[in-house]
């Protein structure tokens, strides 16, 4: 039987030395295979769609200032008989619209949608929304990294979130 | 199981009037069974994206607070007749569906 020569300095050194590379190749192949699917799709905002108040829910969507502006033109019922299904249109007149926003101020969690559009696609979203009660609903655009906000009040007869 | 969806889009001019029907309960999570009283868990799109021949229009993310059978409408430009136009959504349990429609 051959005995095993124990590990010398050097051959330890050579190991430890493999380790080490080995590691932070992992590493940088993590990071460069995660990249790529970042770019492709954002993760869903967990955190900004968990926002139970309006606050919380643009600081999630990165929304710290937020300007007026009478180019975003949303289209909603004045009173909403069935909250369960609320029409809301929205045309951007912004340049550069690159994603708007729809927020329901009073729904347990405000924040409704996130539409990104791209170049090609005109500034415009039609959809339907559920709202707990009455309450203003707000239409973010945000433009050349710029946040822009108009608003309309809903009046809702019947809250579309329980039931 | 139904169609998941239903597309319907309409050049007018160079613009492709694209109107979708996705057939999904959208759950809030806060609605009981009214015969067990149970909670129905939370169940939602959480994902849609629209392409034009292939290319990212559209990247929507959602909350439970879009209507149930959610309904939406866009415009594409730049579209000519023969140009394939693809909605897709994902639910918060993984479910999926897709639909194509071509310009005509």
């Amino acid at each position: 039987m051959r005995t095993q020569k124990p590990l010398g300095q050097a051959s330890r050194r050579k190991v430890l030395r493999a380790l080490a590379l080995g590691s932070a190749y992992i590493t940088s192949f993590a990071a460069g295979w995660l990249r790529p699917v970042q770019l492709l799709a954002a993760e869903w905002n967990k955190a900004a769609f968990d926002a139970k108040v309006l606050a919380d829910a643009l600081k999630g969507i990165g929304a710290t200032s937020v300007a007026d502006s009478n180019q975003i033109l949303l289209k909603a019922p004045e009173i909403a008989e069935n909250g369960a299904i609320v029409p809301v249109e929205i045309t951007s007149r912004i340049p550069g619209t690159q994603t708007i926003y729809i927020i329901a101020d009073k729904n347990p969690q405000p924040l409704v949608a996130i539409f990104d559009i791209a170049g090609g696609m005109e500034p415009f979203i039609s959809t339907r929304i559920k709202m707990g009660e009455s309450s203003k609903v707000r239409i973010l655009v945000k433009a050349g990294g710029k946040f822009y906000v108009a608003t309309q009040e809903v009046k809702v007869t019947i809250g579309g979130c329980g039931g | 199981m139904a169609d998941p969806m239903k597309i319907r889009a309409q050049l007018q001019g160079d613009i492709a009037d694209v109107k979708v029907l996705m057939f999904h309960p959208m759950e809030t999570g806060l609605r009981k069974d009214p015969i067990t009283g149970d909670v129905i868990p939370l169940h939602f799109i959480q994902r849609v994206v629209a392409t034009h021949n292939g290319k990212t229009m559209l990247d929507a993310q959602w909350s439970q607070a879009v209507s149930k059978n959610p309904f939406v409408n866009f415009r594409i430009r730049g579209a000519k007749p023969g140009d394939k136009v693809t909605v897709s959504w994902e639910d918060n349990m993984g479910e999926k569906a897709s639909i194509e429609t071509t310009l005509n």
